[in-house]
């Protein structure tokens, strides 16, 4: 079993589909063609370029450029868990609570599977390093989102029953307890879905890409296993982190709920 | 038994409000809606950031939790809110006592089974009067109610009334009450111990 090459003309015959796709929303007015293309564009464009520096990364082993490299990844995955959330907290803690909590789960997570676990000689060796901390900061990213969002959408709605436990005596931590265990558990549900049901309904996305590459499938069921495990962890790590963190945001030094912290909900 | 001292305390909308209750004091407050009465409130109670300071009985906010603050200093919104589905788990103190929390149900008017009932579908009146007894089974030391009469009728009005009273005086608590209603406020200062005090253009006076 080897690897079968994939020409362009390979790639293009592919993109028709979504290019069928895009005819598909224009004909049924689903108004999303422009974003189809668009995406597709994007992600074309980006999987070239990383698959172009991954290339020169892999063939120096410099630390700098791994460093470099992982910082670009960070801060992008940063930028999008802003994104994905409706109200956000104002000033540098909108970005900083997530790309903080990422840093912490993901690194803490990757140092540890790469030292301990699969233990590669240098451990910074980007062949390993690199798609493993893409794979835990994506994750991590959806993760620590959904969790943020849940918690400052949580906090919003609520802001009549926190301030009336404030009010019985109740110090910020019992206070906004509940929404902070349903935002955490909204943050780690994707991922323990995923485990579930992982090789039941579909093949992992990584399993699947080593068993075309011409891995031994247990091989590549073990290296999904380990990654699987990895992302649960870094996920669940990312979420209490930005959770606890967001949570504390949301209170002052005389535990008054500040909800002028969080920007107005986009459109 | 506590006296409540508020000095140069600032909350939104309103010039600095300096007012010192006695132990037992009562003192209505009245003034326009959107006049800054409940911002007073919530400001003395700590819910919102502001200047000034407070002291309740010699000792200022300030060199206390706020959490034991909020609890010492007991303020019942002008809407009530509740964050368990039921009636009963509001009333965590009422487990060291129930007698008197349920004499103190019984003076608002209701049997004790309420505490079994579900919260969304009490009536907005049931809601402010057990929202009273919720507050008051904490067992504050000051008083501030925002309202607490507003959508009750006479013979509850009198009920929630007669419950404060007899609350302040047992335990000599300063109470701030914001009322919208001259005749209440005429028939609470009518017993000699309380005094008026209005909102006008963002200050308070006499």
């Amino acid at each position: 079993m080897g690897l079968i090459l994939l020409s362009p003309v390979d790639l293009a015959l592919a993109s028709l589909l979504v290019l069928l796709l895009a005819a598909m929303s224009w004909w049924l007015h689903l108004g999303v063609e422009r974003r189809v293309l668009i995406a597709a564009a994007r992600s074309t464009v980006q999987l070239m370029l990383v698959g172009l520096v991954l290339k020169v990364l892999f063939e120096q082993t410099h630390p700098g450029l791994v460093v470099l490299m992982a910082v670009v990844m960070l801060a992008a995955a940063g930028f999008e868990a802003l994104q994905r959330q409706k109200r956000r907290f104002c000033g540098p803690w909108g970005y900083g609570i997530g790309s903080f909590s990422m840093f912490v789960s993901s690194f803490g997570v990757l140092v540890l599977a790469l030292t301990v676990i699969i233990r590669v000689e240098p451990w910074y060796q980007p062949q390993y390093l690199i798609p493993l901390l893409g794979m835990l900061l994506g994750n991590a990213m959806s993760g620590v989102a959904i969790a943020l969002d849940s918690l400052t959408r949580g906090a919003w709605d609520a802001r009549g029953p926190i301030e009336a436990r404030l009010l019985a005596g109740a110090t910020w931590e019992q206070a906004i307890g509940s929404i902070r265990r349903d935002a955490l558990r909204s943050g780690l549900i994707p991922i323990v879905n995923a485990m579930a049901t992982a090789g039941l309904v579909n093949l992992p996305g990584m399993m699947t890409g080593q068993i075309l590459a011409g891995s031994p499938p247990m091989e590549a069921a073990k290296y999904q296993l380990l990654i699987m495990f990895l992302i649960s962890a870094g996920t669940g790590l990312g979420s209490v982190v930005a959770v606890w963190i967001g949570s504390r945001r949301l209170f002052d030094e005389r535990e008054r709920l500040r909800l002028d912290r969080l920007r107005d909900k986009r459109p | 038994m506590a006296g409540l001292r508020l000095e140069a305390l600032r909350p939104r909308v309103l010039a600095p409000v300096t007012l010192e209750l006695q132990a037992g004091e009562l003192v209505l407050i009245s003034g326009p809606s959107g006049s800054g009465k409940s911002l007073l409130l919530r400001a003395i109670a700590d819910l919102d950031p502001h200047e000034g300071q407070v002291w309740l009985d010699g000792e200022p906010r300030s060199a206390m939790a706020a959490h034991l603050w909020r609890r010492r200093v007991g303020l019942l919104p002008a809407e009530s809110f509740w964050w368990e589905d039921r009636v009963g788990p509001h009333f965590p103190g009422g487990a060291g006592d129930p007698e008197s929390v349920r004499r103190l149900l019984g003076d608002l008017g209701f049997e004790p089974e309420v505490l079994g009932w579900s919260v969304s579908r009490l009536s907005t009146g049931e809601r402010q009067r057990l929202a009273l007894a919720r507050l008051l089974t904490q067992e504050p030391e000051a008083l501030l109610l925002d309202e607490a009469t507003a959508n009750l009728d006479p013979a509850n009005r009198d009920r929630v009334e007669s419950v404060v009273e007899g609350y302040r005086r047992a335990r000599a608590a300063a109470t701030l009450w914001v009322s919208h209603d001259p005749e209440q406020r005429e028939r609470l200062t009518a017993k000699g111990s309380g005094r008026e005090l209005l909102i006008r253009d963002g200050r308070l006076e006499p």
